[in-house]
């Protein structure tokens, strides 16, 4: 390989290094000017204010008093947000939603068949109850796992070490972490065994299995991937929140002779319920969403398949786009009473 | 605290101002020169000239190393005619090609490997028709198998490129020479190799079907295969075309000839464990304890021969080769499955339809065939063109006159099927699930 042929590629990896750097530079730069130029405006308007009020009148009284224009400048600022959220979100889920009542390849309305569709194929009950499984174990476990180890670190010895060490994982993609875990369930019918869960069991005796191999317990077995992802995003959030409770709180339950268990359940869990309602209904919806790691390490197979693969390989590979729809759709209307959820609970929390 | 910074950020944003020039200005000498080729040079590209200076887009599935032949053996062409290629290859051409059409940003020239998706397109009205040009230069150079698989409704959409034979049988010659074992010419012989091979204490077959998210094609690639055989290529047709279902007894029947191999646990899966382990087995490596003695045949198509590892000496007298799966009844003829790309086109521009005329002569097949690596069933391609042996020997197949060849019966059936149910089907027939079962799910699945 001579270095000219690898140039052309090199000046493409230097186009995009550039690129890279020039928009974030620009955006850095931005960040820093913008509020820059309105501090230094504001604090102007504060200076030409004082001058004024020394000889001038009184100014207005009451500051809830809008001035004309502000709600426009409002709009202004609103209206790229909207944009967005209109050409991201709002025009695809109308277009999703109008393909489901269409047929494969959305020349004809087929009315409410691809719902029923996803009700009849026994495969698809298979991916339903897998997609089930999921939402009540993963967020279970990963909170319990988070909240467990939370509890168990706060104010140890080490503490930054241990915590970090269990945050790690979060900052692995679902693909890679996928890849991992694929690599401890290997198997090798002879020879050493490859995969640690594997050369485990041989070594305590065992016939060499395949773990991915056998439903319903590799299902099981892609959850824990997940847990091991989420228990770190968990733990810190309820960490924080552990730490946030006021001391005198504490303090006082100590001071009426508490037993440890009390502690954890009468004022620790009571303290952080609002923390702990965020992290299981973000834990919720991403498990909803799960699709790569399911991709990754069985790609469906064996009966592990989940509402997210299916949508995506009937849309893009079976190019069914209604029965695709249809399954986008039932997740969303999936998701829906969870956001509601969540939503209802951060008002009532204002409220208070 | 902002005032202060100021001078560093207008450092940093005139340093990355003068790469971007600098980098700007190196590109800029390679750009030119080279248009100048003599014209002796040119002659053979004399049809296609007349359209200097305009661009012609490919997309394909073929990356990386073998795209930069594919693009090499094209850049003369370029050269002489001043039409610029623009090429580009994908991983998920299958998923991303129908999302450009759609979106109404489609490539001029697609090599489309799955006549489905190619009778996608033609039925959705997204294909050209092919010049009368690309037409003539096709039927002179592929036999006619291979273009009704690219004519949909009477009209013909482009000429196939490249090809490769999938009814191999992968080996290793020094093993059989020292056993005295003979490369088998019928199935009867195949199978009774089989028994002396497991009866010698080593495993005689190789399988893997894991391929990713196209996991359980090659088992789909074994049905075809055997289905050719066991039922002939009329009913072979009509099961790829479902005028019989899929669990038709005559398919059944087909799929426990292949059981008889890839299910005894006697006969796979050598080097891997038992049969459960063929489904995590990736095809790449599934064959390579051959070159450990640990099995001692694997069904696989010509471009494994580039999965072995570095050193590996391919060849009749090397350390491994392939033969021919050998046909049940050898008075039928001989059949052979196997796949290609064609070469389809989306705009009608006089420059797209010269590269598609171009891309189906013998010129272009030979070009890219000297670079290595390439088999094509284009009959001007000259087998002296061709260096390695195990694509000498694909190529003697296709051009073998008694040949009977069909395409993968999973790139013809719909997608839903041929790139989902019927993957999965095999996983879960390898997996343990009964042929009938597997049958019934897949016909269950064939969209209505």
């Amino acid at each position: 390989m001579e270095f000219e042929d690898f140039a052309p590629k090199l000046s493409m990896l230097l186009y995009g290094v550039i690129a890279f750097v020039v928009i974030i530079g620009g955006l850095l730069l931005l960040l820093d000017v913008v509020p820059n130029y309105f501090a230094r405006r504001r604090e102007a308007a504060l200076v030409a204010a004082s001058v004024s009020t020394t000889d001038g009148p009184a100014p207005p009284p009451s500051r809830r008093l809008r001035k004309p224009g502000e709600g426009l400048l409002g709009l202004a600022f609103l209206i790229p947000a909207l944009l967005l959220l209109l050409i991201g979100l709002v025009v695809p889920a109308i277009r999703t939603i109008i393909l489901s009542l269409s047929n494969g390849d959305s020349t004809e309305f087929v009315g409410l068949r691809n719902y029923g569709w996803i009700f009849q194929e026994n495969d698809i009950i298979r991916v339903l109850t897998n997609t089930l499984g999921w939402v009540v174990l993963v967020p279970l476990l990963a909170t319990g796992v988070g909240l467990l180890y939370a509890v168990m670190v706060d104010r140890a010895r080490f503490e930054a070490v241990a915590k970090s060490l269990i945050f790690l994982p979060m900052a692995i993609s679902f693909v890679g972490a996928g890849i991992i875990w694929k690599f401890v369930y290997a198997y090798r019918g002879d020879g050493d065994q490859i995969g640690l869960l594997n050369w485990l069991w041989t070594t305590l005796g065992g016939e060499p299995q395949q773990f991915l191999n056998n439903a319903p317990w590799n299902t099981f077995l892609l959850i824990v991937v997940m847990v091991w992802i989420q228990a770190g995003f968990a733990m810190v959030i309820l960490s924080a929140a552990i730490k946030a409770i006021p001391s005198d709180i504490v303090e006082a339950a100590r001071l009426d002779g508490v037993t440890p268990w009390q502690m954890f359940w009468r004022v620790t869990l009571p303290s952080i319920r609002p923390s702990l309602i965020v992290v299981v209904v973000t834990i919720t919806i991403a498990t909803l969403k799960v699709f790569d790691i399911v991709r990754t390490m069985t790609n469906g197979n064996f009966d592990t398949n989940v509402v997210a693969l299916e949508m995506y390989n009937q849309a893009f590979r079976y190019q069914e786009n209604g029965q695709g729809s249809a399954l986008a759709v039932f997740l969303f209307i999936l998701v829906i009473p969870i956001v509601i959820f969540q939503i209802r609970n951060l008002r009532r929390q204002r409220e208070v | 605290m902002a005032v202060s910074t100021r001078p560093r950020q207008a450092l940093v944003l005139a340093t990355t101002l003068a790469l971007a020039l600098s980098a700007a200005a190196c590109s800029g000498d390679s750009g030119d020169g080279d248009s100048g080729s003599t014209s002796a040079e040119c002659a053979a590209f004399d049809a296609y000239t007349g359209n200097d200076g305009t661009t012609v887009s490919i997309y394909s599935s073929i990356r990386d190393a073998e795209a930069d032949l594919l693009e090499e053996s094209w850049s003369q062409f370029e050269d002489c005619t001043g039409i610029t290629i623009k090429y580009e290859g994908s991983g998920e051409f299958e998923a991303q090609l129908p999302v450009k059409v759609d979106g109404g940003n489609a490539p001029d020239i697609a090599f489309v490997p799955q006549p489905g998706l190619l009778k996608r397109f033609a039925d959705a009205g997204k294909l050209k028709e092919a010049s009368a040009e690309t037409k003539t230069m096709a039927e002179a150079n592929y036999p006619k198998e291979w273009l009704d698989y690219a004519t949909v409704g009477g009209k013909f959409y482009g000429a196939p490129f490249g090809s490769n034979v999938k009814s191999f049988v992968w080996y290793s010659p020094k093993l059989f020479a020292e056993k005295g074992w003979k490369v088998p010419t019928t199935w009867d012989e195949m199978m009774a190799l089989s028994d002396t091979i497991a009866g010698a204490g080593i495993k005689p077959w190789c399988a893997g079907i894991e391929s990713g998210d196209a996991t359980g094609w090659p088992a789909t690639d074994w049905i075809e295969d055997v289905m050719l055989r066991d039922a002939g290529a009329d009913v072979y047709d009509q099961w790829v075309e479902h005028t019989i279902p899929f669990n038709d007894p005559k398919v059944a029947s087909a799929v426990d000839r292949v059981g008889k191999i890839l299910k005894d646990p006697k006969y796979v899966n050598g080097g891997f464990g038992d049969v459960k382990s063929i489904t995590s087995t990736s095809f790449q490596e599934a064959g390579t304890p051959i070159l450990d003695n640990k099995c001692a045949m694997y069904r696989m198509a010509s471009f494994y021969a580039n999965q072995w590892p570095e050193g590996t000496k391919v060849g009749e007298d090397g350390d491994t080769f392939a033969f021919y799966l050998p046909a049940v009844d050898p008075a039928k003829g001989k059949p052979v499955l196997g796949g290609g790309e064609f070469t389809v086109a989306f705009a009608d521009r006089p420059e797209v339809q010269k590269v598609q005329t171009y891309l189906a002569s013998g010129e272009a097949a030979n070009t890219r065939a000297k670079l290595g690596n390439w088999v094509s069933a284009n009959n001007k391609l000259d087998i002296a063109n061709v260096e390695n042996p195990i694509d000498k020997l694909a190529v003697e197949i296709l051009q073998d006159k008694s040949a009977v060849f069909r395409f993968d019966g999973s790139d013809l059936m719909p997608a839903a099927v041929g790139a989902g149910t019927f993957w999965k089907g095999m996983v879960d027939w390898i997996n343990g699930k009964s042929t009938t079962e597997v049958l019934n799910q897949i016909e269950g699945s064939w969209p209505k």
